[in-house]
This record gives structure tokens, sequence and C-alpha cells, in this order.
């Protein structure tokens, strides 16, 4: 394990090549959810959460069973099962234990499985932190810190957004422009700052 | 006529991209130029074909509780065959798709359609409903990656459209093009709805 590469990880994912403005995932949610800031902390907490225990669930799902087994090529179903019966069992426990928490996470965490963001990062660690199947040195911890920072890297971005359409909301836009077609317009100038990221380098 | 309708209305009048505003993800990450969005087009097309007649097939088998475990099982069972097809007999293509292929699966057009018209339909109707949104979907995919193509790499399907001297808007082929290019094209269509919508209704009016 390297802490230096730990860091560009961490920064990777949440300034460089951020899941949302970088690399088009997890759009609908983005769109969707953040018309005003509550409900976006909300959204972004639940998919923090959610991403973490899914890089660690898929870690272990493709290193203890679908490696040894041979069934690589059934990941993509493996993957979306894991992470519909996490997201399910989390919606459960929720309930059990913290009914406030369930309260306000409570109607976002159907809408994450269908998240492109969550998905992408399973597969995403795959790709990137095992060697034709066969886990990195220390990629277990390398792809939990990815997940949990494609999250907050997701986080940012939605609240950023839903800061600025609060703001926005009282403007004279032209009528077709309403609604999506703005959102989109921000979230281009926003791509466009983060575009500055793009040089930083850390070893 | 129904038959008709409801293979034509995917392409316009409930086009998954400019009228429902589905599938997002793909379509903004797959269209930086014409060939990997028809690749992504076709590719979600499959996927849509699959899992409609599947699911109208198996309508009243599956329960009303667990459908949606059940839908996203049959759509992954579809991706995972899309995925080997191309990776055996179009790497290139595959490359350049990357994670957007497995990311099918979560592709919100094909839930949507599973969900609102095949769960409902025989398999025949679904099946037109799935071609009629696959053209849809990748005609969009086409117009968006022209866009991308032609003022990004000042190339039409790799072929050269500007003469060598042009010099490419690169910002295009970046995420913040394609965040410009769905914007501006949202507000087109919606401009354009308007404008339909006041061109018939004075005629309804008289009518009436």
């Amino acid at each position: 394990m390297d802490f230096g590469q730990l860091l560009a990880i961490v920064i990777g994912c949440i300034f460089v090549s951020n899941y949302v403005l970088m690399r088009y995932l997890g759009l609908c949610p983005f769109v969707g959810v953040s018309k005003d800031l509550d409900s976006a902390l909300g959204m972004g907490m639940a998919v923090i959460f959610v991403m973490t225990m899914a890089s660690l669930a898929t870690w272990l799902v493709y290193t203890y069973i679908l490696v040894p087994m041979g069934l690589v090529y059934l990941r993509t179903i493996a993957f979306i099962l894991v992470i519909a019966a996490l997201v399910q069992f989390v919606e459960m426990v929720l309930e059990k234990t913290s009914p406030v928490l369930h309260r306000s996470l409570g109607i976002y965490l159907p809408l994450i499985t269908t998240n492109c963001a969550v998905l992408g990062v399973a597969v995403v660690n795959v790709d990137e932190f095992m060697v034709a199947g066969i886990p990195r040195n220390a990629s277990f911890i390398y792809t939990v810190v990815n997940g949990f920072s494609a999250g907050v890297g997701f986080t940012l971005a939605l609240i950023l957004m839903a800061a600025i359409r609060e703001r926005i909301q009282l403007d004279a836009i032209p009528k077709p422009m309403q609604g999506i077609p703005i959102t989109f317009i921000l979230a281009a100038l926003m791509a466009l700052a983060f575009l500055g990221f793009t040089g930083l380098k850390i070893a | 006529m129904r038959a008709m309708h409801e293979l034509v209305k995917g392409i316009y009048k409930e086009n998954p991209v400019f009228r429902i505003v589905l599938g997002l993800c793909p379509t903004l990450a797959t269209s930086t130029s014409v060939e990997n969005g028809i690749g992504m087009g076709a590719a979600a097309t499959f996927v849509l074909l699959g899992s409609n007649i599947v699911i109208a097939a198996l309508r009243k088998v599956i329960p009303g509780r667990v459908r949606i475990p059940c839908f996203i099982l049959i759509i992954a069972s579809f991706v995972t065959v899309v995925e080997l097809v191309m990776g055996a007999y179009l790497p290139e293509l595959s490359k350049a798709l990357g994670i957007f292929i497995p990311l099918i699966v979560v592709n919100c057009i094909i839930m949507a359609r599973a969900e609102a018209f095949a769960a409902k339909n025989g398999i025949w109707v679904s099946i037109l409903d799935a071609i009629g949104m696959g053209i849809g979907f990748t005609l969009a995919l086409l117009l968006i990656g022209t866009i991308r193509e032609v003022l990004g790499g000042g190339t039409f399907f790799g072929y050269m459209v500007f003469g060598p001297n042009y010099q490419p808007v690169l910002i295009m082929l970046l995420a913040p093009g394609g965040f410009i290019t769905i914007a501006l094209l949202l507000g087109f269509f919606n401009l354009l709805d308007e404008k339909m919508k006041k061109k018939t209704e004075p005629a309804r009016n008289s009518k009436g």
C-alpha cells in the first residue's frame, strides 16, 4: 500500500475525473435531485454510503466467488444483483435502526440501484485495480477508497449544482431553456471549471 | 394503425432522449464520434429488443412484487451477451465504449420500456415498441455524435469535412461540449414543440 497512490485516487475521483462532470456517470440523479440543497445533501450521503459498501461487496464477490469459479464473464449480472440486494438491505437496516435517517434518505435509496455511477464504480474498480482477474497488492483498500471518494465527488457536484439552481430560480430564463436545458448549460460551465484540474499530477 | 403508431412514436413524439429525457449518461459519454454513437445505439437496441420480448412473454408469470429484480436480471443477461459478442468481434469499438457497455444494464430507457410497456402489452407490440425506441435512441446519438464530431474533430465518420485548414474546437469532444450540445438540443426541441402546439391549437379552436 502506498499513501501517495491513495491520495492520487482521492484527488482524482473528486476533482480531476469527477464521475459526474468528467465521466458522465450518474446524470439522472444529478439533474433530477438537484432542485434544492436539502434533498441534494440527502441523496449525496446515501450515494456515498452505497458506493463504499458496493465497492467492498463487489470486490469480495469478484475475488472470492467469480475468479475461483471461472465465472468472470458473469460480472455484470453479479454486480447488479449485489448492488440491488445491498440497497434493499441498507434500506431495511435503516428502517429498523434509525427511523430518522430512513425518513430523510429512504426515498433516494431505491433510485440508487439504477444510478449508473454505482455500477460504474464497481466496474472501474475491477478494470483498474485487478490485473487479469488477480487483485493487485492492497487492491482491497484502493477499491474501498475509490468507492468512497467517487461518492464524495458525486456529492460535491450535486451540492454545487443544487446551490446554483436555488440561486437562479427567480431569473428570467427563456421558456424553452427552463428546467433541464439550463441545468445542462450550468453543468457545462462547471465541467469547464473542472477541466482546470486536468493538469494536476500527484505522484 | 396501432402497430404503426407504436413503431413511429419513439422517433420523434416520444423520443427517449429529447422528449422523455432518459438514458443521458451513455448518450453523452459515447457521442464523441458518429461511429461510437451508432455502436452504442445498436447495442442498446439489441438489449431493448431482447428484454422487451422476454418480459412481454413472461409478464403473466413474474409476480408483481419482485418484478424489478426479475427485469434487471433479464436485462443483465442480454447485456452480457452484447459484451461478449462485441469483445470478440468488434474489439476496437468495445474498447472505445469501455465501461458503458456493462452500464447498459442501468440505462433508464430499457428499464422504463420494460416497466411502462413490455410488462403490460403483448409480444408483437413490444417488439415494435423496442424497435421504435431503439431507432429513436440511435438517431439521437447520431445527431449529437455528428455535431460533436464535425465541430470537435472536423470529420464525419472519419472523413474530413472542412479541409485541412480547419482548427477543431476540441472542447466539443471533452466533457463540457457534451453538456452544451445536449442543453441546446433540448432547448431547440422544446421550442419546436411549442411552435407546433401553437400551430395546431388555433386550427382546433376554429373547428369547435
